[in-house]
């Protein structure tokens, strides 16, 4: 069930969203997203320009983040902002765990908003995509 | 220490801060949004399924977080960027090859749902340079504002790119 305003607490959790992309993925989402920078699925050029392999579209791991938030508030909710940064590559075959919190609950505008903190995460516990997101939710 | 760099940062690109681009268009249709809801991963039918998005009160297949349609290609046409290479605009007093996107930001004002028409205008916001593990960097910020057919902002996106 998709969850209610009056369900949050700050501090909370919400459920975790697991990723591991393949390089097939990497070609879905150049496809889906229309990025064909070829650091994303050609190795030779990746290291070519100094990487050590191909590496993860950031905006892959925003989307995740996004998923992560939608799937968290179901259709009852909106999502009104979110973002994050690109502080450290991810790279295919590697867990990419998608995280958040709750950092504020509130009322605004006549509307029930809940501000989270999310992020993703390498398998060495790294914050390698750490972002922020607006939710308005029903009570 | 060693000797001072002049600035990345021309006089010409200082100028073009705030400038809007000529519109863009973008498009949505139920290819185009299954097509990336699947490349993410996403599983809620209103990604792919014209009924499950109407009930969930939708005006049909709803655009997953990130994204905002398509850009409609012309092969005819010159780069979006411009002439000037793989950045287009003027360019910094020294040559910087690499990119990498450094963050996004999407601000959601209303729902964008297949069959939506979006003209984007954009701008550059910012440039800053500075210094860090990759070395010498170029920090861009742009913003760009998506209109929809009924001509309503729907949505409101920034992205940092490091060039360095």
């Amino acid at each position: 069930m998709a969850v209610t305003w009056n369900d949050v607490s700050e501090g909370m959790s919400i459920p975790e969203l697991k990723k591991n992309c393949s390089t097939q993925q990497l070609v879905l989402w150049a496809a889906g997203s229309g990025d064909f920078y070829q650091i994303h699925y050609d190795k030779d050029f990746a290291v070519g320009t100094g990487l050590s392999g191909i590496i993860v579209h950031g905006a892959l791991k925003n989307a995740f983040l996004g998923q992560l938030v939608h799937d968290w508030i179901g259709n009852s909710g909106k999502l009104k902002k979110y973002g994050c940064s690109y502080r450290g590559m991810d790279f295919p075959n590697e867990d990419i765990i998608c995280k958040g919190v709750v950092t504020k609950k509130y009322e605004e505008g006549g509307e029930k908003l809940v501000d989270l903190e999310v992020w993703t995460e390498n398998p060495q516990g790294k914050k390698t995509t750490p972002g922020y997101a607006t939710v308005s939710l029903k009570s | 220490m060693a000797e001072e760099l002049p600035p990345l940062v021309t006089e010409e690109m200082k100028a073009q801060v705030g400038k809007e681009s000529a519109p863009s268009t973008s498009e949505l249709d139920n290819t185009g949004i299954r097509m990336f809801a699947r490349s993410v991963g996403h599983t809620d039918p209103i990604y792919y399924d014209d009924a499950a998005a109407k009930a969930a009160g939708y005006r049909g297949i709803v655009a997953p977080p990130g994204y905002l349609g398509t850009p409609v290609f012309n092969p005819n046409a010159g780069s979006r960027r411009g002439p000037g290479g793989m950045f287009g605009g003027p360019e910094p007093t020294r040559p910087l090859r690499r990119v990498l996107n450094g963050g996004t930001e999407i601000e959601y004002l209303e729902d964008i749902c297949s069959g939506d028409v979006l003209t984007s205008t954009s701008h550059i916001a910012s440039y800053e340079e500075t210094k860090g593990s990759l070395g010498e960097m170029l920090i861009t910020v742009n913003k760009t504002v998506y209109k929809n057919q009924l001509g309503k902002t729907v949505a409101i996106s920034t992205g940092t790119s490091i060039r360095y």
